[in-house]
């Protein structure tokens, strides 16, 4: 087999990841731990074979409570052809694993899982070949089956691991081996529970957060009242109290540490410290504008057809609107954390980092350190939907541990969650189209003006880097923040143009279908709009303009799902109904919502009823998809119902659950999914595509419900009962 | 230095104090390391830090130590294990009512102490009765559908 005894036993122990605390024998300098490949274009880095008929696959995609940890498996063991229980699953090592990139952009599935079925599809070619030349039998006559490789028309077979050498498979990666045909899938498409799940429901899960290192410490930041503000001085004596407590600086980066975690919040608490300087360029109130007056870098036309000006000049009927999507939060449920040991030159880190790989090299530069003295473990943390704030822990981990010489434990608090971590940026998004005289649509034009993605620009993402001065690698890109503002509809004279802004107040990154959700609220309140002008109902209108096949099956079934009333005009009694479609970035999974809501008198807008029709292609894990659709569906309910990141212009003020309202049980809909499988279409990401149109089907509702239209989320009930009474709108 | 007997999961134990308004959810997860109880808010706001006291659920975060001398201390690893799950826990594996499963301690603690009060809970008492319990990824459905599958009432 291809494992040296010491990386046996490694691996032994990090496999017990569910069980009692991982990892504690093992924080080992990088050196002692034997060598295995990680080289994407290998096999060997993504599988190994072991002795005992179990395989271990390396997985530099991580499960972020999707489900992942599932479907992976899933994945190579029906491609392989080995019991889905004897695979064991590594994620995010950066020792151990691949870099397949950063667990983003709904790609866990049809990047990181194709990769590895790719590499299983090669393994078992390989496994085959060698049984043949065993056996005696043509390649031909013989197939991989729970863990052997037999004659398909029966007799003996011989066990992988018989066939498999000390060395691995060694062989690159075969993008053209063939893959199972989808008709023989046994496991690929079938219910396979999460194996995480039973941990989580009875306490003994470890997620970052319980992780103890021995010796570590805790470590508390302690980070201005005003963004950007400079550290005069700091009164150590202040905590001279607290036991065993230290002060770390570095510039403007301040920290306390302490034996005892209380202790450390305490010391944090009581730290004195002075600050000057810093603040923000608006508050929240002010940002709309803050962002329409934003000076433009540069302006991009993504997608032009026909001759949008002089098609939308001539046209008889025109319509305009301008949108607004707030600044949001992640609001993880658990506060960022991560633990660091940093010592002779060498470090550790374990995080709940999207993008170990990724983050690993920016550890190193801010450590000053090259990659290969670093290592990076993933560990479940609480939720993010994109880049919270699970770096920035490990940035402060790392710096802490550098001065004390000791591993350090940091875990920021609720308020420092809510403040810091990296936000949904606002977005303002105007439409303008036409329809002919026979109400038909002749041109829209989407402008969409959003910051320009970090990547590239002297933008520096991490906090604790940036306050101690430390170098930092280029920035990241903010995930297609203009994706979604082309209409999913036959346009002929169409222009889709981004402006760039230079800046935005708070640090943008990258939250759970970045840009999406406001860019598709736009366009398809907008095709609502078009739709009444038309003299049409919503979902007959659409469909007029949709040719792909999978599309229009999605809007069919979803208005059948829903019982859809067809309707041209608004209802405005208090209960309507509305529909939303996207064709996630343009080219992935199909989705289509309908939503039923009750708008009340003093506009508060509660969602009773959804249906949604989603296509994401093959179907790996049905209930990986169905929950994550599910999540998308309620989670952006309450970002588009209540969410907004409140600040002044010193710091964010909205510090907590109270001040920054998600949704809650109450608010939860009755919900009817329909999955559509296509096996053999490529698998798509189901990760992120059903939040992008549910604002919008919650807008055309509202609009159905009371004719008003709101462009500006959140939809909270002061928004909602101000424009009723502007509009004169009463029930009853 | 001063020390406190809690009883937790049936046991006592005793554990030093040095600062009388520690919350219990520090001694349960570090003096303890029983880290099944989550903080998530300190605030009190969140319910990830949920434990049973005395037959009520109690957000760990926010109560002092000291208020908990001689009451009775259930945590999610007392109520049960994966070989022997609690019914609720039970529930919630096999309805799959987890994604990031961060706040599931809290929904798990909350829904347990529902049930010794109303055995067979619906649908919309079970949203009532967690409607302070937040979850960030969206499992709410599934969530209600376990506590309600634990209790057995139709939902």
């Amino acid at each position: 087999m291809n494992m040296h005894t010491s990386r046996r036993n490694f691996l032994k122990s990090t496999g017990a990841l569910f069980i009692a605390i991982p990892f504690a024998s093992h924080v080992t300098a990088q050196g002692r731990v034997a060598a295995k490949t990680v080289d994407p274009a290998q096999v060997d880095a993504y599988l190994a074979l072991n002795a005992d008929g179990t395989a271990t696959i390396y997985s530099g995609k991580v499960d972020l409570g999707t489900g992942l940890r599932a479907a992976f498996p899933q994945i190579a063991a029906e491609e392989l052809g080995l019991q889905i229980d004897k695979i064991k699953l590594i994620e995010g090592d950066t020792l151990l694993t691949p870099d397949q990139g950063p667990t983003s952009g709904s790609n866990g599935i049809p990047k990181g899982g194709m990769q590895l079925r790719q590499a299983a599809a090669t393994a078992r070619q390989a496994l085959i070949k060698l049984a043949s030349e065993k056996l005696g039998k043509p390649a031909s006559e013989l197939d991989a089956i729970n863990g052997e490789v037999r004659p398909k028309a029966g007799g003996a077979g011989v066990s992988f691991a018989s066939l498999v050498t000390d060395k691995g498979f060694e062989l690159k990666l075969d993008t053209k081996a063939p893959v199972r045909d989808p008709k023989t899938h046994k496991i690929v498409g079938k219910h396979v529970p999460r194996p995480d799940i039973p941990a989580k429901a009875t306490g003994r899960f470890v997620y970052m957060h319980d992780l103890e290192v021995p010796g570590m410490l805790h470590g508390r930041t302690i980070r201005p009242a005003v963004i950007g503000a400079e550290l005069v001085s700091v009164d150590e004596s202040s905590i001279a109290s607290i036991p065993g407590a230290q002060v770390v600086r570095m510039k403007n980066f301040l920290g306390v540490v302490a034996p005892d975690e209380w202790d450390a919040v305490r010391a944090a608490k009581m730290l004195k410290a002075e600050w000057k300087g810093g603040g923000l360029p608006t508050d929240s109130a002010g940002l709309r504008d803050y962002v329409k007056a934003q000076k433009v870098s540069e302006t991009e036309a993504l997608d032009k057809a026909g001759d949008f000006a002089s098609a939308y000049a001539s046209a008889p009927k025109k319509l305009s609107g301008e949108f607004y999507w707030p600044v949001q939060s992640h609001a993880s449920m658990g506060p960022s954390c991560a633990i660091a040991d940093v010592k002779d030159g060498e470090a550790t880190i374990w995080c709940s980092s999207q993008g170990t790989h990724r983050y690993a090299k920016h550890f190193a530069t801010m450590l000053n350190m090259p990659p290969n003295k670093l290592r990076v473990h993933y560990l479940d943390g609480a939720g993010c939907y994109g880049m919270n704030g699970h770096e920035d822990a490990a940035a402060d981990a790392a710096f802490m541990s550098k001065a004390v010489g000791k591993p350090v434990r940091v875990q920021w608090s609720r308020e420092d969650e809510h403040a810091l971590d990296p936000k949904g940026p606002a977005q303002v998004i105007t439409q303008e189209a036409a329809l002919s005289a026979d109400g038909k649509i002749v041109a829209w034009h989407t402008t969409m003006r959003c910051p320009k993605p970090t990547a590239n620009l002297p933008t520096i993402p991490l906090l604790a880097p940036v306050e101690a001065d430390a170098k930092q690698a280029k920035g990241i890109a903010t995930g297609s923040l203009s994706s979604g503002g082309k209409p999913p509809y036959d346009v002929p004279n169409l222009l889709v143009e981004v402006h760039w802004l230079e800046d935005t107040p708070l640090r943008p990154s990258h939250l759970r279908a970045p840009g999406k959700i406001g860019n598709c609220l736009a366009v398809e309140t907008f095709m609502d709009e078009l739709a009444l002008a038309a003299g049409k109902d919503p979902v007959e209108f659409r469909l007029a303009y949709m040719s792909d096949p999978r599309g229009r099956e999605a809007v069919e079934r979803v208005a059948k799902l829903f019982n859809w009333d067809k309707r041209v005009e608004p209802r405005r009694n208090g209960k309507g109904r509305g529909i939303g479609y996207t064709q996630y970035k343009g080219d992935e999974t199909y989705v289509a919502i309908a939503m039923e809501v009750d708008v009340s008198a003093d506009g508060r807008i509660r969602v009773t009823r959804v249906a949604a029709t989603h296509d994401c292609g093959q179907i790996i894990s049905p209930d990986g998809v169905r929950s994550q659709v599910e999540g998308c569906i309620l989670q952006t309910i309450g970002r588009t119902l209540y969410e907004e990141v409140k600040f002044d212009r010193n710091h964010v003020t909205s510090r907590d659950w109270a001040s920054y309202p998600i949704l809650t049980f109450p608010d939860v809909p009755e919900m009817k999914i329909e999955l559509i499988d296509r096996p053999n279409e490529p698998p798509r990401g189901a990760g992120e595509a059903a939040t992008a149109p549910v604002a919008a089907a919650l807008a055309n509702a509202v609009f159905d419900a009371t004719g008003i239209r709101l462009r500006t989320v959140p939809f909270t009930a002061a928004r909602v009962k101000s424009a009723m009474a502007e509009s004169g709108v009463k029930f009853g | 230095m001063a020390s406190i007997t809690l009883t937790v999961n049936g046991g006592a134990r005793t554990i030093d104090v040095r600062d009388p308004d520690k919350p219990l959810l520090y001694a349960l997860r570090d003096d303890l390391k029983l880290k099944g109880a989550k903080y998530g808010c300190g605030l009190g706001q969140c319910g990830a830090c949920t434990v049973i006291v005395d037959g009520e659920a109690v957000r760990s975060c926010v109560m002092p130590i000291s208020a908990f001398a001689g009451k009775k201390i259930t945590t999610i690893e007392g109520l049960g294990s994966p070989e022997k799950p609690h019914k609720v826990q039970a529930a919630f594996i096999a309805e799959q009512a987890a994604q990031c499963g961060y706040c599931t301690n809290g929904m798990v603690m909350t829904g347990a102490a529902l049930l010794e009060k109303n055995p067979k809970p619906t649908a919309a008492q079970v949203k009532d009765a967690l409607a302070q319990n937040l979850c960030r990824c969206g499992t709410h459905e599934r969530i209600v559908a376990a506590v309600v599958k634990a209790g057995g009432a139709r939902g």
